[in-house]
C-alpha cells in the first residue's frame, strides 16, 4: 500500500500556482485600471470645480412627474425621482414581458400550425414588425393612437365609468374602506395555501396514486373565502370614478397613452422574434417525438403540451432570456414619447437640473445592469430546470 | 459569464472618464490652430438658431457665433456649428466638445456655480409663458387648472411650470419631451392643453403650426430667462473675448455703426468709435484677437440690433418688438461696458 512519492516540482512550475498568480495579476491590474480612471475622473472634474458627490439626491426636485407608482410631489427629493423611474421603467418592462410572451408562443405556434391562413398570418406579423426599428413603431403607435382619439370633453364613454381619449384611459379606482386590508390578507394567505396544497398534491399523486380536488379546493381558498368576508364586512369597498372637470378628467384611475404606446410597440416587436425562437425551438424536437407520442394515443393538443413544448423549452429559454433583456432595456426609449421612464425622469430632468451628469449615468447603468443581471439568473435557474438531465 | 460582465461595466466606467478628460490647454490657441470655431446651437429654433434649406445657418444665436469667429479670425464663416439638444448642451461643453454654447441657455445661479462654467453675459430678456389652442377660451395662466402641459426636458422651463402651478395652487399634468420638435408635435395632436417655454420660443413654434392663428401666447410672462452664451470655467482669455464680442455688438448699436455705414465710420473722429472699430488702441491685440475686432464683427452680423431686427425683430416672421431687449438709452436692458 506504498503511494509512490510525489514528484517534487517547484512551485513556479506547478501549473496550480501559476494559473493562480496570472489571475490575481489580472485582477490586481484591472483593479488598478478602474481605480486610475476613477480618481483621474475625480480630479479632472475638481479641477474645474464641477461638482460632485451624491448630496444632491437629498435636494428638492421641484418638477413634476406625470405618473408615478408611488407618492410623489414637487416638494420631493431628487433621489426618490429616481425610484419613481426606476417603478416605471420596471412597470413597462415587466406588462411588455408577459404580453410579449404570450404573443410570441401564439404567432411562434401558429407559424408552424397546418391551416394556411393562420401559419400566413403568423409569417406577415413576423416579417413586418421584426424589420422597422421600434423607435419608429413607438412613434406610430403614439401618434396614430393620438390622432385617432378624441379630446377629453368629446371622449368616449362607457356607462360614465370609462372615459376614453387623448389624455389616456380613465377609469374608477377602487377605495379600500375600513377592514379591507383583512380581506386581502386572507386572499394572500390563501394563495400562498393553494400553492403549497399544489405541491403536495403532486407529490402525492406521483408516489400514490391518489387524486384530489385540486380546483375546487383552490377556488374556495383563492375566491369564496375572501369574498365572505368582504360580504360579511359589509363591502367596504368604494369606486373613485372619473369625471370632467376643466380641462381633464380627476379622480379615478388613468392609463397614459405614453403607457401603453410603449407597451404596444414593445410587445409586438418583441413578440416577432419570440415567435420566431419558438418556431426554431419546436422544429428542433424531432419529428420522431412526435409520432412515438401520436403512437402512445395521445391527442394533438397533449402531444404539444406534454411532448413537444417540455422538449423545445431547453432550445428556447436561453435566446429567450436575451430577448427579455433587449425589452427591458428597449423600454429606455420612452423617453422620445414622454413616459417617465428611468432614463426619461432621472436621466433627464434630473441630471439636467442637477448637472451631475456622472453621477446620474453611473446610477442609471447600474439599474440597467441589475435589471439585465436579475432577470438573466431567474432565467438561468429555470433554464437548469427544464435543461435536459444527462445522467 | 463573469468576465464578460466585467468588461461590459468596465468599458461603461472608461466612457464616463473619458469624457471628463482635461482640455486644459488654452481655449484660444485650441481654435486657432484648428482653424475653426466650434459653437453649440439650437438644432431648430427659429430665429434663434436652424438652418435653411442649403443648410446655412441663421439667427441671433448664429450671429453670435459669427461675431466671435470675425473677432478671432477675421472671417465668420470660420464656425462648425453643431446642433444640440436641451439635454446635451451643458454636458458637451463641460466635455470640451465645443468652445462656446449659444444656444438660447438661461443664466441660472446653479448652472453658473456648480457646472464649472461661465455665463458671458445675455444676448438675450426672455420670459416662460404658455400657448394654448385658442378653442379652449383661455385668457391668463391662471385659469389652467388641471390642464396637461407639454414642456421641454432639462431647461429651466420645467421647474418654473411647477413652481407656477403650486404657488397658484393648482394642479397640471407634465409631458416631457426631449425636443422642442416632439413638443410641439404632442401640442398639436392634443396630447396637452398647454405648450410652456420661453416667450420668444413659442412664437417660433406657433409659426410651425399648420395653422398658426389657431393657437395664442397668453399674456402671462411667469419667469426671467436671461439668455446668454456660456463658456467653460478657468480660461479667463477665453471668456474675456467671448464676454467683449457681445458687448462689441451692443457697443455698435449704441455708436450708431452698421454694417452698411462701416466704411465711413471708419473714417469717423470720434475717438470712442475709433477705440471700438480698431483704428485707435490696442484693445483687440490685448484679448489676442484681431485689433480691429469691432469692426469685423460690424461687417460679419453688424451691430446688436441690426441681427436682431433681422433674426427676431421686424424683419423676421417672427415680429418680436424690442421690450427689455432694446438698449439702455432706449428703455431696455441692453448695456456694454465702455472700450477704453
Amino acid at each position: 500500500m506504498n503511494q509512490p512519492p510525489k514528484p517534487r516540482i517547484k512551485p513556479w512550475n506547478d501549473p496550480r500556482i501559476r494559473a493562480w498568480v496570472a489571475q490575481i495579476l489580472a485582477l490586481v491590474f484591472v483593479i488598478w485600471l478602474a481605480a486610475t480612471l476613477f480618481s483621474n475622473t475625480l480630479q479632472n472634474m475638481e479641477r474645474r470645480s464641477i461638482q460632485t458627490g451624491f448630496d444632491f439626491l437629498s435636494r428638492t426636485a421641484g418638477f413634476g412627474i406625470s405618473f408615478s407608482l408611488i407618492p410623489y410631489s414637487e416638494t420631493d427629493t431628487y433621489g426618490r425621482t429616481f425610484f419613481v423611474g426606476l417603478l416605471n421603467t420596471i412597470l413597462v418592462s415587466g406588462l411588455g414581458i408577459v404580453t410579449a410572451t404570450i404573443l410570441g408562443f401564439v404567432a411562434g405556434i401558429a407559424r408552424l400550425s397546418s391551416n394556411w391562413l393562420v401559419a400566413r398570418i403568423a409569417e406577415v406579423y413576423v416579417e413586418i414588425f421584426r424589420n422597422i426599428p421600434l423607435l419608429l413603431q413607438i412613434f406610430f403607435w403614439y401618434f396614430a393612437v393620438l390622432q385617432a382619439l378624441p379630446v377629453p370633453r368629446q371622449a368616449f364613454r362607457i356607462h360614465d365609468l370609462f372615459f376614453l381619449s387623448k389624455r389616456g384611459l380613465n377609469m374608477p379606482s377602487p377605495v379600500a374602506g375600513p377592514g379591507m386590508e383583512w380581506v386581502t390578507i386572507l386572499f394572500l394567505v390563501g394563495l400562498v395555501a393553494t400553492l403549497l396544497i399544489g405541491r403536495w398534491a403532486r407529490k402525492r399523486r406521483e408516489e400514490t396514486g391518489q387524486g384530489f380536488p385540486f380546483w375546487r379546493t383552490a377556488l374556495g381558498l383563492v375566491v369564496v373565502l375572501p369574498l365572505a368576508l368582504f360580504a360579511l364586512l359589509g363591502a367596504p369597498l368604494s369606486w373613485d370614478v372619473p369625471h370632467l372637470r376643466g380641462f381633464n378628467f380627476v379622480g379615478g384611475a388613468t392609463l397614459l397613452p405614453e403607457l401603453v404606446a410603449l407597451w404596444f410597440a414593445l410587445t409586438i416587436y418583441t413578440g416577432t422574434f419570440i415567435a420566431e425562437i419558438v418556431r426554431s425551438g419546436i422544429q428542433a424536437v424531432s419529428h420522431g417525438q412526435t409520432e412515438a407520442a401520436a403512437a402512445l394515443g395521445l391527442k394533438r393538443g397533449q402531444v404539444t403540451r406534454l411532448v413537444v413544448l417540455p422538449q423545445a423549452l431547453r432550445v428556447i429559454i436561453p435566446p429567450l432570456t436575451s430577448q427579455y433583456l433587449n425589452l427591458t432595456k428597449n423600454s429606455s426609449l420612452a423617453t422620445a414619447i414622454g413616459y417617465p421612464d428611468l432614463v426619461n425622469v432621472f436621466m433627464g430632468t434630473t441630471l439636467n437640473q442637477t448637472g451631475q451628469a456622472v453621477e446620474v449615468v453611473a446610477m442609471t447603468m447600474g439599474v440597467y445592469l441589475t435589471l439585465s443581471l436579475t432577470i438573466s439568473a431567474v432565467m438561468n435557474g429555470y433554464n437548469r430546470r427544464v435543461a435536459l438531465k444527462e445522467r | 459569464m463573469k468576465a464578460s460582465h466585467l468588461v461590459v461595466g468596465f468599458g461603461a466606467l472608461a466612457t464616463v472618464a473619458m469624457a471628463a478628460a482635461p482640455a486644459s490647454a488654452a481655449t484660444l490657441d485650441t481654435v486657432k490652430s484648428r482653424g475653426q470655431l466650434v459653437c453649440g446651437v439650437n438644432n431648430s429654433l427659429p430665429g434663434f438658431s436652424a438652418p435653411d434649406e442649403k443648410g446655412q445657418w441663421s439667427g441671433l444665436d448664429v450671429d453670435y457665433c459669427k461675431a466671435m469667429a470675425a473677432a478671432i479670425f477675421g472671417d465668420p464663416s470660420k464656425v462648425k456649428y453643431v446642433p444640440l439638444t436641451a439635454k446635451e448642451r451643458l454636458t458637451a461643453l463641460q466635455t470640451g466638445e465645443i468652445d462656446v454654447l449659444a444656444r438660447n441657455t438661461t443664466w441660472t445661479m446653479s448652472r453658473d456655480a456648480s457646472l464649472g462654467l461661465n455665463f458671458v453675459g445675455v444676448n438675450y430678456y426672455d420670459g416662460q409663458g404658455f400657448l394654448v389652442k385658442k378653442s379652449l377660451g383661455v385668457k391668463a395662466g391662471k385659469e389652467l387648472n388641471g390642464a396637461s402641459v407639454c414642456v421641454q426636458s432639462g431647461t429651466t422651463t420645467e421647474l418654473n411650470l411647477a413652481d407656477y402651478f403650486r404657488t397658484h395652487k393648482m394642479t397640471y399634468q407634465s409631458v416631457v419631451f426631449d425636443t422642442s420638435d416632439q413638443t410641439l408635435q404632442g401640442f398639436e395632436s392634443d396630447r396637452c392643453d398647454v405648450l410652456t417655454s420661453d416667450q420668444s420660443q413659442l412664437y417660433g413654434l406657433r409659426s410651425k403650426l399648420p395653422d398658426p392663428s389657431k393657437a395664442v401666447v397668453l399674456p402671462d410672462v411667469i419667469s426671467k430667462e436671461p439668455l446668454g452664451p456660456v463658456v467653460r470655467q478657468g480660461d479667463e482669455q477665453w471668456f474675456d473675448i467671448a464676454r467683449w464680442t457681445l458687448f462689441a455688438m451692443l457697443n455698435l448699436e449704441e455708436a450708431g455703426v452698421t454694417s452698411k455705414n462701416l466704411g465711413e465710420m471708419l473714417k469717423t473722429t470720434n475717438p470712442d468709435v475709433k477705440r471700438l472699430l480698431g483704428t485707435d488702441g490696442e484693445f483687440g491685440k490685448q484679448l489676442g484677437i484681431t485689433n480691429d475686432f469691432g469692426a469685423q464683427i460690424a461687417k460679419a452680423v453688424g451691430n446688436y440690433g441690426e441681427s436682431f431686427e433681422r433674426n427676431v425683430g421686424e424683419g423676421s416672421p417672427l415680429k418680436i418688438a424690442r421690450g427689455l431687449n432694446a438698449l439702455w438709452t432706449n428703455g431696455g436692458l441692453m448695456y456694454g461696458p465702455p472700450i477704453r
